[in-house]
């Protein structure tokens, strides 16, 4: 069992390792000067004075030293929870402004994993059983999970939003409010995130309901239905195994998708303003903030990372193969 | 206390048509009997171990009556099999050793077994326990997952499992061809101790490997091309066979202990014939040396000495 | 990377133990397996769509040779479904219909590219490491592990956002280096499963050097599943260009369906209520993903014998 998760562990910190490597990286190899960028920014045109200005973002970045010390900086301001300075928040520290951000983006995210995955798992279950709901489902779960996030966030929003005007088109609670622990910030904070996480809960329920349907029937085909139903047990036992079954794959398959399911949060909020960290992405961009936008990555990465740990450990409990396997129990 | 089964026709439904995989069978098991069904791949011979428990998908029942006991058995009708499945008809799949569920202790998965077929378990476990011993395994494999045991050990649980409530009829299907030859031997003497203590009343056994019906059958039923071709004591088959092809099947076997130098094994030439188109007549006559004329006609399974019948018109007569 | 959650990426494909179907029966097998293309209710429908959208995606800028940039008429026109006027135009009086058909164009290209690039290293990592096993196997499935973690999303929101002008070809290219993971593990799997069967120790036995067997061999045998393999990167491709595009990191130039959403949000579409602007970009995307999806359910019937509905 150690030996199972100081494997698993190793891998997630090789990979955080890797993935922020990366994110150092990049800036320093690609064309374009991000000081430049910065010094155009702050509006100073003498050169002179812009001269100035870049000795001393330099100096600040600590692009004046040599390669490797960059490096070793990088990560002992890393440790420190230092991720730099954010140009679109003039001046506001990365890391606040992500953390300003984040709990937006994980009240969309958790809800709508969770249910989605319940939901959709159930519905295919349920597709399996019954033909007629199997037509329905299955060519309504393809077209969902086709679904480009932030298209249905889009037609959502139209419907739901401009037309209709039954729930409000974008930010994440009403401009003329101030967030107090009243019940009017309170319901007007859920108005506004209903849309975006319908948006999210759809397009992955749709997954999930195929997903599921294919593995029920692929366990229901399987030899140890086969024989359960020689021996004359009733379709609910047979069902209850297959479903049991059925489920981990699932539960694997929500790890491999995690990549896919922040970068659709991502969009959806850019579509409702919706004040997480994809709009925080979506400004990054849009105003160069390079500092921001690697912040931003490196806490995406370091959380889909804690994910697929804590989904690891989940199908530990769950198969008891993995654990006989660990046992060394295989005969 | 028997099985009679009447002019029995299974047949699989397929894009091309209906392979009369099983073309009208009639034969009987008497009590305490241990009944071989031997044939080569594909003469119907697991069509009919199948077709008397549960019939799958593809399967379609096409006439024929199955008796159990003096009581007809419905095996057109799914539902109405269930009252027969494991109580009165059970089975010991060719596929034993994924027949339990991986994810699922074994003693979980007999209680809840048991218990949906209206048992309740504590009843049933001392005698469980009894068996698991008599079969050579421990206790507590009851704790375990059938990830953890061996080969043999799961085709041995699934044995006791399928025999636990005492079936009249238990047909095991091939449960000797993916074993090593000393498990085999466990096994088919697992099988007759099961008859011998009383927990099965008769059993088919559904194989290609003669040698072990030698070892454990009363008598032996030959299958050819979905049709039945001699059924007799097992020493009869072996030694005084009467039906060409059995004759042709028990030559083909090599003797222990004797050293093949000069001779080749003799096979049989040739090969069976299609079931979605099945020639006229005997479906043998292709590849029969004594074939003649009368055998464009379908000889019937007739009795020509005790307990011993054969369907074929040289050893019946022309005129049977 | 959107694998569709629960697809047997496991299904053995349909070959005989002696990995090679004897020529009359190869002969019917192509046979058989028209047969059944034609008989499957989910690829004839997907097929259907997938020609009428590559159709489109040819013939559409060329019938309709407006530049889908420039000024066709008066903004905001709805869409009146006639020549000229399809679906509409945009804030600025751009033609929707000119600019949809030069993005569907757009996608079919990052699919093919982007896809094709990710199968290749996936093809490339995948076999390696399933037949040489080992220690090799052990570091690239490592590598795997590393890359399949990793939100390619993230990677390349990173990467593009310090690029000046970036092209269609530079999109496919990077999403085909990004989307490999899952891909190299699924054809691991299955090289694993064929590395083990006697044709495979026949062909050692006559002498042929181990990337011979991969290519002539096992490669083959897998043709079907690589296939499959493919059509899901394929979507998948599209799936992460659109939402890469209308982030604002698409191919700087040109016209793609995500950057026509990126547009008519950022040209507040939804506060004015062009709708026009946005729906049928997003149809498109559903439409060629969707075929493509259930194309590859279809296909996977088709190939494998046992999914065959009766």
């Amino acid at each position: 069992m150690r030996r199972y998760f100081g494997r698993k562990l190793f891998t997630y910190l090789l990979t955080f390792f890797v993935a922020a490597t990366i994110d150092w990286l990049i800036p320093r190899f690609m064309p374009g000067d991000p000081v430049a960028v910065l010094v155009t920014k702050t509006g100073v045109f003498s050169p002179t004075q812009a001269a100035e200005m870049v000795k001393y973002y330099t100096n600040l970045f600590g692009l004046n030293q040599p390669l490797p010390v960059q490096y070793l900086n990088f990560w002992t301001s890393l440790l420190h929870g230092n991720l730099g300075l954010s140009v679109y928040g003039n001046g506001t520290p990365v890391f606040d402004m992500i953390m300003a951000a984040a709990p937006y983006t994980l009240a969309l995210l958790v809800p709508a994993i969770l249910l989605s995955w319940w939901a959709g798992n159930s519905f295919g279950a349920l597709a399996a059983r019954r033909k007629w709901l199997d037509n329905t489902v299955l060519p309504m779960g393809y077209i969902l999970t086709a679904t480009p996030y932030m298209w249905l966030a889009l037609v959502l929003s139209f419907t739901l939003s401009f037309s209709l005007r039954i729930f409000p088109l974008s930010g994440g609670y009403g401009f003329n409010l101030e967030p107090t622990f009243t019940w009017l910030f309170f319901t007007d904070l859920v108005a506004h995130w209903i849309l975006p996480f319908l948006s999210l809960f759809l397009v992955m329920f749709g997954g999930w309901a195929i997903g599921m349907r294919n593995m029920i029937i692929y366990e229901l085909e399987s030899d140890y239905s086969r024989y359960l139903a020689s021996l004359g047990a009733p379709q609910g036992l047979i069902r209850k195994y297959a479903f049991r079954n059925a489920m981990l794959p699932q539960i694997t398959g929500l790890a491999l998708q995690l990549g896919v399911i922040v970068a659709g949060a991502l969009v959806t909020e850019i579509v409702f303003s919706y004040p997480g960290l994809g709009h925080l992405v979506f400004a990054a961009i849009n105003n160069e903030d390079y500092f921001l936008l690697q912040g931003i990555f490196l806490f995406i990465i370091i959380g889909v990372l804690l994910a697929n740990f804590i989904v690891d450990i989940v199908y530990v409990l769950v198969d008891p193969r993995t654990r006989v396997a660990m046992r060394g129990g295989t005969a | 206390m028997s099985l009679q089964v009447s002019d029995l026709r299974v047949y699989y439904r397929t894009l091309a048509g209906d392979v009369k995989a099983l073309d009208g069978v009639t034969f009987s098991i008497a009590d305490k009997e241990i009944m071989g069904l031997a044939g080569e791949s594909g003469c119907g011979k697991s069509t009919l171990g199948n077709s008397l428990i549960r019939l799958d998908g593809r399967m379609k029942y096409v006439g024929g009556s199955v008796n159990l006991d003096g009581a007809e058995v419905p095996i057109w009708d799914d539902n109405d099999m269930v009252p027969f499945r494991f109580r009165e008809v059970s089975v010991v799949p060719q596929y034993a050793m994924s027949a339990m569920n991986p994810t699922r202790k074994i003693g979980k998965m007999v209680s809840e077994l048991t218990e949906s077929r209206g048992l309740r378990f504590r009843e049933i476990k001392e005698e469980l326990d009894r068996r698991i011993d008599l079969v050579g395994l421990d206790r507590d494999v009851l704790k375990r997952y059938p990830i953890e045991l061996s080969g043999g050990m799961k085709q041995r649980m699934v044995m006791v499992i399928s025999t636990l409530l005492d079936p009249s009829l238990l047909i095991a299907d091939e449960i000797t061809s993916a074993l090593d030859v000393s498990t085999q031997r466990a096994v088919a003497e697992t099988l007759v101790s099961f008859r011998d203590h009383g927990f099965v009343k008769s059993m088919m056994v559904i194989t290609h490997d003669i040698s072990i019906l030698y070892q454990i059958a009363d008598s032996i039923l030959i299958m050819y091309a979905g049709k039945l071709a001699e059924k007799a004591p097992t020493g009869t088959i072996i030694d005084k066979p009467r039906h060409p092809y059995t004759q042709m099947l028990v030559s083909s076997l090599p003797e222990v202990g004797v050293r093949y130098v000069n001779k080749k094994l003799a096979g049989i030439p040739g090969s069976p014939p299609s079931l979605l188109d099945p020639p006229t007549g005997c479906r043998f006559r292709a590849r029969c040396p004594f074939a003649f004329s009368k055998c464009l006609e379908e000889p019937p399974f007739v009795e020509v000495d005790t307990d011993h019948s054969v369907a074929c018109w040289k050893v019946s007569g022309p005129d049977a | 990377m959107t694998a569709i959650p629960g697809t047997s990426t496991d299904v053995t494909p349909a070959v005989d133990d002696a990995g090679k179907i004897p020529a009359p029966a190869a002969k019917r097998a192509r046979g058989e397996l028209l047969f059944f293309s034609l008989r499957s209710k989910k690829f004839v429908i997907s097929m259907a769509v997938l020609l009428f959208l590559a159709f489109l995606a040819i013939f559409g800028p060329m019938v309709d040779s407006t530049d889908p940039l420039a000024q066709a008429g008066l903004p905001m026109r709805h869409p009146t479904l006639d020549a000229g006027n399809w679906f509409g135009t945009t804030y600025f009086g751009d033609d929707v219909f000119s600019q949809f058909v030069n993005g569907l164009r757009a996608s079919f290209f990052v699919g093919f590219l982007g896809g094709g690039l990710g199968a290749l290293i996936g093809m490339f990592v995948g076999f390696v490491a399933g037949y040489r096993g080992g220690w090799v196997d052990e570091i690239l499935n490592m590598i795997t592990n590393v890359f399949l973690v990793i939100p390619t999303l993230a990677v390349l929101l990173v990467i593009t956002s310090y690029l000046k002008a970036r092209g269609v070809m530079f999109e496919a290219i990077f999403i085909g280096i990004t989307s490999w993971p899952w891909a190299a593990r699924a054809i691991r799997a299955q090289t694993f499963s064929l590395r083990s069967r006697d044709f495979i120790d026949l062909a050692k036995l006559s002498g042929r050097s181990g990337w011979k067997v991969i290519v002539f061999e096992i490669a083959p045998n897998m043709s079907s599943y690589l296939f499959l393999t493919y059509i899901l990167l394929f979507g998948g491709a599209i799936l992460i260009a659109a939402s890469l595009d209308f982030i604002g990191l698409g191919p700087t130039g040109g016209m793609s369906l995500g950057l026509m959403m990126y547009n008519s949000v950022t040209w507040a579409a939804l506060q004015l209520g062009i709708w026009w602007w946005f729906v049928p970009p997003g149809v498109g995307i559903i439409a060629l993903v969707g075929a493509l999806y259930v194309m590859n359910v279809g296909l996977d019937e088709i190939f494998n014998p046992k999914l065959r509905e009766m």
